[in-house]
C-alpha cells in the first residue's frame, strides 16, 4: 500500500510534462489527461479502502527518516479527500472537453489542469507544514492560470484580486511557518504536534490563531472570504466548478489537520471557530440573496456552507468532526454538480443573469432535473445528502450544547432553500427569454453535449448515491474523525 | 544581529502591507515582493546556530541548513508568481489603458439597485466610483 501514496502526486506531474511536450495535439492531451485522472481516481479509492482496512501509512521521500525528511501520509481523512477530489477533477475534465472554450484554445489548460490536481493530492497527503506551503502553491498558481486562461478583462480583473489575496496569505504563511520553525526547530507535522505541547500555553494559543487566519484567507472564512464572490464566478465554468468544489476544501483540510494534530484540546479556540462558523453562514447566505446571477449565487453559497464545515469542527466532539467530513464529502459533490449546471444554462441560455433567461425547465427538462436534484440537497431537503449531512451537524450541536450556532444553522438552511428556490423562479420557470439558437443540433435538443450532461449526470447520481449509501459512509467519517482527534496515532506513525 | 534583521522583517511587512492597499497593480506587486522578503528573512532568523560556517568539515558546529532551504523554495515560488502578476498587470494595461485596480461590476449593478432604498450609501460609493474614473481620465490624457 505505502507504493501507492506518492502516485497521486507524481502521476499528475509526470502527465503534466507529457502534455506540455505533446502541446501540438490536442487528442493526445485529452487522453493523457483522462487517463492520468482515472488512474489518480482509481489508486485513492484502492488507498481509501486499504486505509480503512489495515490503518494508515507513511511515506519517508527518498528513505530520509522523519522529522528531516519529506514525508507523505495518508491516513482515514486524507484518504477520504483524496478520492473525492480525484473524481470531482475526473468528472471536470470531461466536462471540460465537452464544453471546448478555453480546454479547445488553449495549449496550457490540460498540463496546467494536471498540475493542479498534483497540488491538490499533495496537500491532502503531505505530513509536513513546509509541503503544505508548497502543494497550496502548486494548486494556487495552476490556479492563478486557469482563472485567467481566457485573459478576458473581467478575468483579468477579478484575477487579479484572487492572485494578490493568495499570495498575501502566502507570506503570512511563510511568516507563521519561520515562527514555528524559530520556537520549535521542525516542520513537520508529528514531530510539531509533540513539540508545541512543550511550549507555553499562550505561545501555543497564538499559533492556533496565526494558522486559522493564514487557512482561513484560503477556505474563505467571515470575515476573509469577500475575494470569493468577486473572483470565481469569471472563469469559465468547469474552471469554477472544479475551484468551487476542491480549492476552499483544501484550506479548510488545513484548518482541520492543524487544529485537531498541532493544538492541544485545552488550547483549541473553540468558541472562536464556533462564533466564525456562525457568521461566515449567515453572512455568506444574506449574500447570496443579494444576487441577480446563477454563479455569483452559487459562490456565496460556497462561503456560506463553510460555516457549516467548521461549525463541526469548532465541535470538537468525534461526532461534529463526523458531521464535518461528511459534509465536506456531499458538499464537494453537489457544488461542482451545481457550479457544472450554471455551466450548462450559460452554454443554451447563452448568460447566467436571472433576469435575462427564464423557462429552462421547459426547454431542457434534463437541465433542468440536473439543477433541481443538488439545489434540494444543498439546501438540506430530505432524502438528499444534504440533509444527512446537516442533521449530523445539528445533532453533534446539540450535543456539545452549542444552543446559537445550531440555530443559526437551521436560520441559513431555510435561507438557502429560499435562494435556490428564486433561482428555480428565475433561470427554470416562466418563459424562455432570449432564444438563443445553438450551433448544434444535441445542444438545442438537450441543452449541452454529450460529455457535459454526462460528467453532469453522474455526478447527480454520485451525489445520490452519497444519500443512499450514507449509513456506511457516516460510519466512515466516525473511523476517520476517532484518529483526527486522537493525534498520538498519527505521531506514532511518522516518526516511529 | 538579531534585533536587526527582526526589525528589517518588521519593515519590510510594514512597507508591503502600505503598497499593497495602493490601487495601482505595480505597486500592489512591488508590496507582494516586499512580503515576500520579509518572511524570508524571518525565515533565515528561525535558524539554529546563525552565523556559523554552512558546510559540514569546517571547524566546529555548522550553521542549519534547513532554513536556507526553506528560504530558497520560498523565493522560487515568489520569483515565478510575481513574473506571472506581471504579466497580468500587462494584460490589464493592454486592455484599460492604466494598472489600476477596477471595481467589481456586479457589485457596482446591485449597489445602484439599491438607490431608492438607501439613498445614502449609493451616493457614497457613486462618489467613490467617480473619482476612480477621473483618476482613469486623467492617466488617460497623460498619457501620449
Amino acid at each position: 500500500m505505502r507504493a501507492l501514496i506518492p502516485l497521486p502526486i507524481v502521476l499528475p506531474l509526470a502527465g503534466a510534462g507529457l502534455s506540455i511536450a505533446l502541446g501540438r495535439w490536442r487528442w493526445a492531451q485529452r487522453a493523457i489527461g483522462l487517463l492520468v485522472l482515472a488512474a489518480t481516481t482509481a489508486i485513492s479509492i484502492v488507498l481509501l479502502v486499504r486505509v480503512d482496512r489495515d490503518g494508515a501509512g507513511a511515506v519517508q521521500v527518498g528513505g530520509w527518516a522523519a522529522p528531516g525528511g519529506i514525508t507523505l501520509v495518508a491516513d482515514r481523512f486524507s484518504a477520504i479527500m483524496l478520492a473525492i477530489a480525484s473524481v470531482m477533477l475526473l468528472a471536470v475534465l470531461v466536462y471540460a472537453i465537452g464544453q471546448g472554450g478555453s480546454e479547445r484554445t488553449r495549449v496550457a489548460f490540460h498540463p496546467v489542469y494536471l498540475v493542479l490536481a498534483a497540488g491538490v493530492g499533495a496537500s491532502f497527503l503531505t505530513g509536513d507544514l513546509f509541503n503544505l506551503f508548497v502543494a497550496f502553491e502548486m494548486m494556487l498558481t495552476a490556479s492563478y492560470v486557469l482563472i485567467t486562461l481566457g485573459s478576458q478583462r473581467a478575468q483579468i480583473r477579478a484575477g487579479t484580486t484572487y492572485v494578490v489575496i493568495s499570495l498575501v496569505a502566502s507570506a503570512l504563511f511563510l511568516a507563521a511557518l519561520a515562527l514555528l520553525y524559530a520556537a520549535t526547530g521542525t516542520v513537520n507535522l508529528a514531530d510539531l504536534s509533540v513539540r508545541l505541547a512543550e511550549l507555553p500555553s499562550e505561545v501555543r494559543v497564538a499559533f492556533s490563531l496565526l494558522l486559522l487566519l493564514v487557512f482561513g484567507i484560503k477556505a474563505a472564512l467571515f470575515p476573509l472570504f469577500f475575494w470569493l464572490p468577486d473572483s470565481y464566478p469569471t472563469a469559465p465554468s468547469p474552471v469554477t466548478a472544479v475551484f468551487a468544489g476542491l480549492l476552499t476544501k483544501v484550506g479548510i483540510y488545513a484548518i482541520v489537520r492543524t487544529q485537531l494534530l498541532l493544538v492541544a484540546p485545552d488550547d483549541r479556540p473553540a468558541g472562536l471557530i464556533l462564533a466564525i462558523a456562525a457568521l461566515t453562514m449567515l453572512v455568506g447566505v444574506l449574500g447570496a440573496i443579494a444576487q441577480d446571477d446563477i454563479k455569483r449565487i452559487l459562490s456565496f453559497h460556497i462561503v456560506s456552507q463553510i460555516g457549516y464545515m467548521v461549525m463541526g469542527l469548532g465541535l470538537f466532539s468525534v461526532a461534529g468532526i463526523a458531521g464535518a467530513v461528511f459534509y465536506i464529502v456531499h458538499h464537494i459533490v453537489v457544488k461542482t454538480t451545481l457550479f457544472l449546471v450554471s455551466g450548462l444554462v450559460e452554454h443554451s441560455a447563452g448568460t447566467c443573469g436571472l433576469g435575462r433567461i427564464g423557462g429552462i425547465a421547459r426547454r431542457f427538462p434534463l437541465v433542468g432535473w440536473l439543477f433541481l436534484l443538488p439545489a434540494l440537497s444543498l439546501a438540506g431537503i430530505p432524502p438528499f445528502s444534504g440533509f444527512v449531512a446537516k442533521v449530523g451537524l445539528v445533532q453533534a450541536g446539540v450535543e456539545g450544547r452549542a444552543w446559537a450556532v445550531v440555530a443559526v444553522s437551521v436560520l441559513v438552511s431555510v435561507l438557502t432553500l429560499f435562494s435556490m428556490t428564486k433561482i428555480w423562479g428565475g433561470a427554470f420557470w416562466g418563459e424562455p427569454q432570449v432564444e438563443v439558437e445553438p450551433e448544434q443540433a444535441i445542444v438545442a435538443r438537450w441543452g449541452g453535449t454529450v460529455p457535459m450532461l454526462g460528467a453532469t449526470t453522474a455526478l447527480v447520481v454520485l451525489s445520490l448515491a452519497i444519500a443512499a449509501f450514507a449509513g456506511p459512509l457516516y460510519e466512515l467519517a466516525e473511523r476517520a474523525a476517532a484518529d483526527l482527534l486522537d493525534p498520538a496515532g498519527y505521531v506514532g506513525l511518522v516518526l516511529r | 544581529m538579531s534585533v536587526v534583521l527582526a526589525a528589517a522583517a518588521a519593515a519590510l511587512f510594514g512597507f508591503g502591507t502600505w503598497l499593497l492597499l495602493q490601487r495601482r497593480l505595480t505597486r500592489t506587486i512591488i508590496g507582494i515582493g516586499l512580503l515576500g522578503h520579509g518572511a524570508n528573512v524571518l525565515l533565515l532568523l528561525s535558524a539554529r546556530r546563525r552565523g556559523r560556517p554552512v558546510f559540514v568539515g569546517a571547524p566546529g558546529p555548522f550553521a542549519d541548513p534547513l532554513p536556507q532551504a526553506l528560504a530558497l523554495t520560498a523565493i522560487v515560488i515568489t520569483f515565478g508568481v510575481t513574473a506571472f502578476l506581471l504579466s497580468l498587470a500587462w494584460r490589464s494595461f493592454e486592455l484599460t489603458g492604466d494598472d489600476l485596480a477596477e471595481d467589481d461590476v456586479e457589485d457596482r449593478r446591485i449597489a445602484r439597485s439599491r438607490v431608492l432604498a438607501d439613498e445614502e450609501v449609493v451616493d457614497e460609493e457613486l462618489l467613490a466610483a467617480e473619482l476612480a474614473d477621473e483618476t482613469r481620465v486623467s492617466i488617460d490624457e497623460e498619457a501620449p
